[in-house]
């Protein structure tokens, strides 16, 4: 099956509940009270997506850049299927990963090797691919014996290494990265790289999400500009980051090629 | 790297998000959400026999723990209310282990069902998962404690030579309805806590109210003529249609006829609830 991703007019209202609009009790008694004022919910309504539009096809890799609060993260977990649009529509062809959370479903107090078999059934593997990822994991995080002790008595390098190698052992078609995932750019070991590298090459769609200007450079075609929710600009990647950062950029050597 | 490892088709690769207000647009997303999970079956049954194994691990026992504690209870609450109720202890005991034993189940899933949603966020907001999953966990989780605790009743009746007769198989459609309800429990449960805080200790002062009234430790028949009250108790009925057939009688057809419109309507909300909202949890928590 071709990947694919088209968002269509998306809209994405989050409800921030605070204080009194948790509350059963407090909006049982407003009711009853008869006092509808038009904050009778009491909640604040933020408006994280408003009418976003764009198509993508094989081959495309997109970088969504912008301020902070400007909805990338929640324009990624929306094409994840994570946050359903209140209006418009979100089609995704393909399998698909997004790496939002560094330590997606890792639960400490398991061993590193429940954690790998938990993830593998979280992505719907059949046994022996579990076992091929149980082995894949293991080799790259190095853990050793390790794999067999609970993951809270792994050093923080440890850690890093196995959520590291647990995002990056399967490959979808659709690939959804968050910025987080290169947060530690300049310690970031050169085989964690070349693995990561491989992994977007392996991918039918990036869709990264990112502040770090030169990554979005070297790996996207395609640039979106997120402000407050809306597509502020879309274009290739050289343009809409030159008016992003108010001077012109150009495209380095390709890192990456495309697939 | 050659040998990567790739999604397999075990899930449906196609995501299709489209704020379609009509009531059977939800219900269909609601039924699909359902059929996931039925795929999922495997991961359901990992992550609820892992939460088990975490609540134990380190300790000689384990998870028969839970069935020494629920036999030490048993042994010295048989004694003491035999004594009260001035009933023969041959008879009261395995009324007692049944009934606690079952009553245990039936707490902790309200107890837990509460938090179905609330204790998977940071599963919920990094991966699309069906909600219906984590109901599934919560009552697989309480099935497997209850496994562990049926020992005390099989331990109690062979002790006292107490077994029920044939009619022990009627018990099968009370276990039937049993797991539906479960699962209704905790979907039910799990979506109004997540979005009204307040509501567990709600839930948790109904359920040990529910324990005295609902003749857990004392018998039906200690109420005398009014014993037909105990028709309106839902916590009652339903926990009869699975205890009688188990002490070798059969529960009386008023006894299955609130049970079974209680689990009717618990059920109907439970979906109506889970069709309308199950978008929303996930902005909820």
């Amino acid at each position: 099956m071709e990947a694919a991703i088209s968002a269509e007019h998306v809209s994405v209202d989050f409800p921030l509940y605070h204080g009194n609009a948790r509350s059963l009790k407090k909006m049982v008694f407003r009711t009853v009270s008869g006092r509808v004022a038009p904050d009778t919910k009491n909640r604040v309504v933020v408006q994280a997506l408003r009418d976003v539009s764009f198509r993508l096809r094989h081959g495309d890799r997109l970088g969504l850049i912008g301020g902070n609060g400007a909805g990338k993260t929640t324009l990624l977990r929306t094409l994840a299927g994570i946050y359903e649009p209140q209006a418009g529509r979100v089609l995704v062809r393909g399998s698909l990963n997004a790496l939002l959370d560094p330590n997606l479903g890792m639960n400490p107090e398991l061993t590193g090797r429940e954690n790998i078999m938990l993830r593998g059934l979280y992505s719907g593997l059949t046994l022996p691919a579990i076992r091929q990822l149980e082995d894949d994991v293991a080799a790259f995080a190095e853990l050793g014996e390790f794999l067999d002790l609970p993951v809270r008595v792994y050093s923080s390098g440890m850690v890093v290494r196995l959520g590291f190698a647990l995002a990056t052992a399967i490959r979808p078609q659709v690939l959804l990265m968050d910025e987080w995932f290169l947060a530690g750019d300049a310690t970031f070991m050169e085989k964690a790289r070349v693995r990561l590298e491989d992994m977007v090459r392996g991918a039918d769609i990036l869709v990264l999400s990112s502040h770090a200007t030169e990554v979005v450079l070297s790996w996207c075609t395609r640039v979106i500009w997120l402000d407050q929710g809306r597509v502020r600009a879309d274009g290739t990647a050289e343009a809409v980051l030159s008016e992003y950062l108010g001077h012109p950029v150009s495209r380095p050597a390709p890192a990456i090629e495309r697939a | 790297m050659t040998d990567a490892i790739h999604h397999r088709a075990a899930r449906a690769n196609t995501l299709d998000l489209t704020p379609d207000l009509s009531f059977a647009a939800r219900q269909r997303m609601g039924l699909l959400d359902l059929a996931e999970t039925v795929q999922l079956w495997r991961l359901c049954w990992t992550l609820a026999w892992l939460d088990i194994r975490l609540r134990y691990r380190g300790s000689m026992l384990g998870p028969f723990w839970l069935t020494l504690s629920t036999a030490v209870m048993v042994g010295s609450m048989g004694v003491v209310y035999a004594i009260l109720f001035r009933m023969d202890l041959h008879e009261y005991l395995p009324f007692l282990a049944l009934s606690l034993v079952l009553w245990g189940y039936l707490g902790s899933l309200m107890a837990e069902g509460c938090m179905t949603f609330t204790t998977a966020e940071g599963m919920i907001r990094s991966v699309r998962m069906p909600y219906s999953l984590y109901a599934a966990r919560i009552v697989v989780r309480n099935l497997l404690v209850l496994a562990h605790n049926v020992v005390v009743i099989v331990a109690v009746y062979a002790l006292l030579h107490a077994w029920p007769g044939a009619d022990v198989l009627m018990v099968l459609p009370g276990v039937a309805i049993w797991l539906v309800d479960s699962f209704a429990v905790c979907i039910l449960l799990g979506a109004l806590c997540a979005r009204f805080r307040d509501i567990p200790p709600i839930v948790g002062s109904i359920t040990q109210m529910a324990f005295f009234i609902s003749a857990v430790i004392w018998k039906p028949d200690q109420l005398g003529r009014h014993e037909w009250l105990l028709a309106f108790n839902p916590f009652f009925t339903l926990l009869e249609i699975v205890r009688a057939p188990l002490l070798g009688g059969l529960p009386s057809p008023a006894t299955w006829t609130s049970a079974l419109a209680y689990s009717a309507a618990l059920c109907a909300a439970s979906w109506l609830l889970f069709a309308r909202v199950r978008g929303r949890i996930a902005f909820w928590i």
